[in-house]
């Protein structure tokens, strides 16, 4: 098993540097802003383009540029400085983090809360009213965007600009250690804005899994054995019905923590995804590269978690 | 069989439908038997003859919103339809056990022996994690697991067939029911696991006195171990004897055909095997008069129309029948199938015109 972590982790680097290098290619070879141009602004003279290009090392060939920001990034863990506001990159995604984390977090937990329960009730009584209402329900939140609830939810909520001023509107984030509270409250129109569209499809996916799994033989044992119909659904068709569940939260979790760049823009959250935006915006390499290799490394290390939640989970897992 | 009031299990008239979308698949269509204690029925049929839903009615799990269920069963007297959900499962794997076909989809792939084991003993006794596994243990002591004591800590898909088999029988064990239901226990085993798995059934019945009910597409397997047997063909028992005169004087065409349609050391040399023609029919139109006419080489124009009741036969009632040939007929048509003739053979031997109903 540690062997097989260790594995997956060194091919998880492997892939790192191929995500790096790829941004890379993307960034210089594809067309786009040129950075010194955004910096010397419009009346930037030839001479101040070459100056900038200099000191910011473009105009060296682009191996040699990729090989730098590789050195620099393994030897000191330097992801460069901002082409735009001579940050260090590190330092911009520090400070990102947190918000970021606190949005994906919070909505993974509120997705699974509400999808849980309501894929598992609509399992067990397929075409019932309930599950009719649940699953009609899930279908509308799955087909309205983001961007639009969030919008919809800020006008009806919002304590600046709702109908029924409720919650905290856009920008009111406060970091965790700062208030709580605030933090909390804040927080809670994203969480279910964000959470919205994923609860619908969980909640969808464990109804079709679970519905699945309490038609196997294994499960009419269960039953044969004289055991509750509560725990035939809980001990024995549920844990094999959540299994992809568990895949696609890793996966969520990883890409959300990369930033939720709608999400992040409604409601004014400084996270890794406004971050991304800006950054490709002003055409700021090296932000850009840092937010990717950040997302990248968020995805690797939950496929990871999901590999090892799978061998935990079913047994047949660790021994293939 | 005999008297009413002293049947473990008496199933009376029981029908069971499922309402599909292409209208009621009636599973069951009037089936009616009884077990006394100790003793094994064979139900026999080909798949979708109804069987195994005959089984599943009797634990209770057919039960559904579009499942349609008449008749009686009876356990020690206890109507069982109407039971309460509750009365059921506690019944369930106490009073009735069963054991499924396929022991490696049947056995949850998430937990070990011994814990799937300690489930089903907990669900009927209030005793603590310690006494269940010592009663694990013993149940796959009792069941003949080689190396129980390690293999208790095992997954299912750590062990082999026959060995899955065992650990789902002693689970089926764990509280010692008075009825045991084998649905097909040996038809996902190997051929030498087959004879173990249904020598180790016939043992544990005889020792703890249980009565069995053994289902089986085969013949041969319940032969070995069922006093009487029953031949189920579209959701109708088309005939019941006791097992010896099921094999000496079979009445119905179509245990005929399950008979000369499997190899026989005992039939004379050269007997060709012969198929039974044709498919199961459909349960939701299903054929009129007999249900077997379609496919019987034996029909007549009148078996079309007539739906022929199970009734003994005549001289010998602990056997029944439901076929609406003459009795000497019958009696000339199986000499000849038995002596190695043809379907068609038989017929012009036993003076019937050839296919008259087709």
């Amino acid at each position: 098993m540690l062997g097989y972590v260790v594995r997956r982790l060194l091919w998880g680097l492997l892939l790192l540097l191929l995500v790096s290098a790829l941004t890379f290619v993307i960034f210089y070879v594809l067309p786009s802003a040129d950075p010194a141009q955004l910096r010397a602004g419009r009346s930037g003279s030839l001479a101040t383009l070459a100056a900038i290009r200099h000191n910011l090392g473009l105009d060296r060939p682009l191996t040699v540029q990729y090989w730098t920001f590789l050195k620099r990034l393994v030897l000191h863990g330097d992801l460069g400085y901002s082409y735009y506001s001579d940050a260090s990159v590190r330092s911009l995604l520090f400070d990102r983090i947190g918000p970021t984390v606190s949005l994906a977090l919070g909505a993974v937990v509120v997705w699974l809360l509400v999808s849980i329960p309501i894929g598992m009730i609509s399992a067990v009584r397929p075409r019932s009213w309930l599950d009719r209402l649940t699953m009609g329900g899930a279908l509308l939140a799955l087909s309205l965007p983001v961007y639009w609830v969030g919008l919809v939810a800020l006008y009806l909520f919002s304590d600046d600009i709702g109908k029924w001023p409720l919650l905290p509107g856009a920008g009111s984030y406060v970091p965790l250690a700062q208030s709580p509270w605030e933090w909390f409250t804040s927080l809670i129109m994203p969480w279910l804005v964000l959470a919205s569209t994923y609860a619908a499809i969980y909640a969808r996916l464990l109804r079709g899994n679970l519905i699945e799994t309490l038609s196997e033989d294994y499960v009419r044992t269960a039953r044969a054995k004289g055991l509750s119909e509560r725990r035939v659904i809980l001990r024995h068709g549920l844990p094999p019905a959540a299994g992809p569940l568990m895949t696609l939260a890793g996966l969520d979790l990883g890409l959300l923590l990369g930033g939720a760049v709608l999400t992040e823009t409604i409601f004014g959250i400084p996270g890794i995804g406004r971050l991304n935006y800006e950054a490709i915006v002003h055409a700021d390499y090296p932000v850009i590269q840092g937010t990717v290799l950040l997302a990248a490394m968020f995805v690797i290390v939950a496929n990871i978690a999901v590999d090892i939640g799978y061998a935990y989970l079913d047994p047949r897992v660790r021994t293939a | 069989m005999s008297a009413g009031a002293e049947a473990l299990l008496r199933v009376e008239e029981l029908r069971v439908g499922f309402a599909t979308g292409d209208g009621v698949v009636q599973a069951l269509d009037g089936v009616s038997f009884a077990l006394e204690r100790g003793r094994t029925l064979g139900i026999v049929g080909e798949s979708g003859s109804g069987k195994s839903v005959a089984a599943l009615t009797v634990m209770g799990l057919t039960r559904g919103r579009r499942t349609h269920v008449e008749g009686q069963v009876l356990l020690d007297g206890e109507e069982l339809l109407g039971a309460t959900a509750e009365r059921l499962r506690a019944l369930r794997g106490e009073a009735v056990a069963m054991v499924f076909q396929d022991p490696l989809s049947a056995l949850h792939p998430f937990y070990r022996i011994g814990a799937q084991l300690s489930e089903a003993v907990r669900a009927h006794r209030d005793v603590d994690r310690a006494a269940a596994r010592r009663r694990a243990l013993e149940l796959l002591e009792l069941v003949r697991l080689p190396e129980a004591s390690q293999r208790i800590d095992a997954y299912p898909h750590e062990l082999s067939g026959g060995m899955r088999q065992r650990a789902m029988i002693a689970m089926a064990l764990a509280n010692e029911p008075r009825l045991l239901i084998a649905d097909e226990p040996t038809t996902a085993l190997d051929v030498t696991v087959q004879a173990q798995i249904l020598a180790l059934l016939r043992t544990l019945r005889d020792e703890l006195g249980m009565a069995m009910i053994l289902i089986s597409h085969d013949l041969g397997v319940v032969a070995e171990a069922a006093d009487e047997i029953a031949v189920m063909y579209a959701g109708r028992i088309v005939e019941q004897a006791p097992t010896q005169r099921l094999f000496a004087a079979p009445q119905h065409p179509y245990t005929w055909g399950l008979l000369t349609s499997t190899p026989r050391l005992d039939a004379p040399r050269g007997a060709a095997l012969v198929p039974i023609p044709g498919r199961p029919p459909s349960l939701i139109h299903p054929p009129s008069g007999c249900r077997f006419h379609p496919r019987c080489p034996y029909a007549r124009e009148e078996h079309r129309r007539v739906d022929p009741p199970l009734a003994p036969v005549p001289g010998t009632p602990a056997q029944q029948v439901a076929c609406l040939l003459p009795a000497d007929v019958r009696g000339a048509l199986w000499r000849r199938l038995a002596a190695g003739a043809t379907p068609d053979e038989a017929r012009s031997a036993a003076g019937l015109a050839p296919e008259p109903a087709a």
